[in-house]
């Protein structure tokens, strides 16, 4: 309040330098600040980089043991020691992260076009189709996510394109409901009506007004779901509904294996126990940061 | 202030003292906008899977009013009466259950498609909210080029130059048109709503409670930036408020709603001079004098009760179940029954009341617009003299003979004993 009764109206408040930004790097600067987002960034990034460089940063065959040497606790050259076939542990979490990056990726990708195309056509259509669509989401969302994925690789057999599947199936209803509620509120917002009383056509509403506003609750669920989708597969891998081949490193046959062993070998619950919880808190961090960052109640 | 409205009102109605003209101001053109027999219910349902029909919210209820090119028409009332669902109505926002909306000679109640789009670009609308009326995913260029761009008017580079420009005509510096919604302050998003409405040179724009949401300091800046484009620019408003002190400022005429209703239409200052619907006086009795001598002799008119229930409104009268003038006629059945349509008095006002005759010269009336009786005074007692804009002089001899008794004084009441 500098501007008092000594400056008449018309002064004109001088410009500031700096560049204008949008919502979207506003959003970004926020996130830099957010230490735990960070930390779930990191978390996150050490998960990728290890799936991605598994071969050139492990130092064994991951399928290649010895009978000989099965149960060796931890050592200098063994770091989370070796498996029940003589296979080095860490070697085969380190390919384990692969199966999780891939199916979780494809997973929630697939879940989201899914889910996104339902929520925007039943919020942005709204009616008989809206009541119609939300009624199948809802039978859907009744049953427990982890148990439709056991149904769904029950039903079409084992094999990672059926935990894809499964895990998606999972995820749909979620990403609609969240999108088809972001989009009734958006279409009573304001800014929507005055772009309505201006002539703009329903396509346009959607599309440029409702959908980019309802993107920040998607994306944060997204991320969450990213969480949810590696434990999800680990799940199905512990419950014996992992990929078929028994030779693939999975973190969540890995982790049956490794209970059958618990009185022997306890360790080895251990390496790839860590890699689910450190990539899921890594994805959890992250979307909570998001979440924080990209809404625009805080910043106003 | 109150100069600022005189410069029109004055030579539209001529000299106080004299009984108003009938006819229409000289200065305002012919009629741009008319609303017959308006009526916007909108039906309340019930049931989960098969919705039955089991009432109606009659949030506008038959209304009927007439804007004249480059006049503003004050839409006043209190929250719930309808007056925002009429400006929304009147630009198509929602479809009128009945009556017609004749604007400039075209019916716009059955338009629909390229028809209505088309008419739309005649009439723009600003909103309360500065905050919410705004999309904050896109910049200003954005927002002010949309209507624009949905119009197809021009090319890209022209567009970005009328944004500018726009932009400098509501007083925003161009530069600012890469900037997003929440970089501004109320004021300045208020200035971009503006902008907006301006973009496709409109005749006539529809501004609900523009400045309710804006700080006191704000919303005279943005009444002066109206009435400034308005001048500029040859606009008609039809300016939504709850607040008549705010309306009376900016309108050449008022209407006042309740319930669905409009319950008096009058000039400006006819209205504030002159009010003859109890309603009208009550809500004029509501806003301060800025005379302490004045205000601490006024007495607000509280009207008992709540606003009904607008599914349900009462019959007869809307207005009759918190009338304060039925309770001094001893409750006339005809409030409760008859429902009184708007007509015209010889004061020129249009009101909807069986008894406006009994307002005129009451004191409430007197009292809720602070000043002394409109008809000759009485002889002996000093006559209401004019101040230099051509207002009555508010002073203390234009006030009743018999100042109210103040409400601490015990009435005298004889003791028991004697």
């Amino acid at each position: 309040m500098a501007t008092k009764a000594a400056t008449p109206a018309t002064v004109r408040v001088p410009v500031e330098s700096r560049a204008s930004r949008g919502l979207w790097r506003d959003a970004l600067v926020r996130l830099r600040r957010n230490r735990p987002a960070l930390v779930g960034l990191a978390c996150i990034a050490i998960f990728v980089f290890v799936a991605f460089f598994a071969p050139w940063l492990a130092q064994y065959d991951p399928n290649k043991g010895g009978l000989g040497k099965t149960f060796e606790p931890p050592s200098a050259a063994h770091w989370a020691g070796l498996d029940k076939l003589g296979r080095d542990e860490l070697t085969r979490v380190m390919y384990g992260a692969r199966i999780s990056l891939v199916v979780g990726v494809v997973s929630v990708t697939v879940g989201l076009t899914i889910g996104g195309l339902v929520g925007a056509i039943a919020g942005g259509v709204g009616g008989r189709i809206d009541t119609i669509l939300m009624r199948i989401t809802d039978v859907f969302l009744a049953i427990p996510g982890i148990l439709l994925a056991i149904g769904i690789v029950a039903w079409l057999g084992q094999g990672l394109v059926q935990i894809m599947i499964a895990v998606a199936v999972a995820n749909a209803p979620i990403f609609a409901r969240i999108l088809r509620g972001s989009l009734l509120s958006l279409r009573e917002a304001e800014f929507v009506t005055a772009a309505r009383s201006v002539g703009a056509s329903r396509t346009r509403l959607l599309l440029r007004h409702m959908l980019p506003n309802a993107l920040t609750a998607l994306i944060v669920a997204a991320t969450l779901a990213l969480a949810t989708a590696i434990i999800d597969v680990a799940g199905l891998g512990f419950l014996g509904l992992g990929p078929p081949d028994p030779r693939t490193a999975e973190w969540g046959t890995m982790l049956t294996d490794s209970t059958e062993a618990l009185r022997r070998a306890p360790w080895l619950i251990f390496a790839p126990g860590i890699a689910i919880v450190i990539s899921a808190i890594g994805f959890n961090l992250l979307g909570d940061g998001l979440r924080e960052s990209l809404d625009p109640r805080l910043k106003r | 202030m109150s100069g600022m409205m005189d410069v029109r009102s004055t030579t539209a109605t001529g000299p106080t003292s004299a009984p108003p003209p009938k006819a229409a101001p000289a200065q305002v053109g012919q009629s741009l906008l008319r609303v017959d027999d308006l009526r916007v219910w909108f039906p309340i349902t019930e049931g989960l899977i098969f919705e039955r029909h089991i009432g109606d919210v009659r949030a506008v209820d038959g209304i009927d009013f007439e804007i004249r090119r480059g006049e503003t028409l004050g839409l006043v009332g209190e929250s719930g009466c309808g007056k925002s669902t009429t400006g929304r109505a009147i630009v198509r926002l929602y479809k009128p259950t009945t009556g017609s909306i004749t604007f400039d000679g075209v019916d716009l109640a059955p338009l629909e498609g390229a028809a209505l789009r088309r008419m739309r670009a005649r009439m723009q609308m600003i909103f309360q909210d500065p905050y919410a009326s705004l999309n904050p995913r896109m910049n200003v260029a954005g927002i002010v080029g949309e209507p624009l761009d949905i119009h197809s008017v021009g090319t890209k580079a022209e567009r970005n130059e009328r944004v500018r420009d726009l932009l400098a005509t509501v007083g925003l510096n161009p530069d600012f048109a890469v900037r997003y919604p929440h970089e501004f302050s109320g004021g300045q998003r208020q200035r971009i709503g503006v902008a907006r409405a301006l973009a496709l040179n409109p005749d006539l724009i529809v501004a609900d409670e523009p400045i309710s949401a804006l700080d006191v300091s704000i919303q005279a800046q943005i009444i002066n930036l109206l009435q400034r484009l308005q001048g500029e620019f040859g606009l008609t408003y039809l300016f939504i408020a709850h607040d008549l002190s705010v309306v009376r400022h900016i309108s050449d005429r008022i209407a006042v709603m309740y319930l669905g209703r409009i319950v008096e239409v009058a000039p400006s200052r006819e209205l504030n001079r002159e009010p003859v619907h109890p309603y009208t006086v009550a809500l004029l009795s509501a806003i301060p004098i800025p005379d302490p001598v004045v205000e601490s002799r006024r007495r607000r008119i509280i009207l008992k009760g709540d606003v009904p229930s607008p599914a349900a409104p009462p019959p007869g009268c809307r207005f009759h179940t918190r009338c304060w003038l039925r309770d001094r006629l001893g409750d006339p059945e005809r409030c409760s029954t008859e429902e009184p349509v708007l007509r015209t008095m010889a004061t020129g006002h249009d009101v909807a009341c069986h008894f406006a005759e009994e307002v005129a010269g009451s004191a409430e009336q007197v009292q809720a617009v602070g000043r002394g009786a409109p008809t000759a005074p009485p002889a002996g007692s000093v006559s209401p003299s004019l101040g230099p804009d051509g207002t009555p002089r508010r002073d203390l001899g234009a006030l009743p003979a018999t100042p109210p008794v103040p409400p601490s004084a015990p009435p005298s009441v004889p003791s028991p004993g004697v």
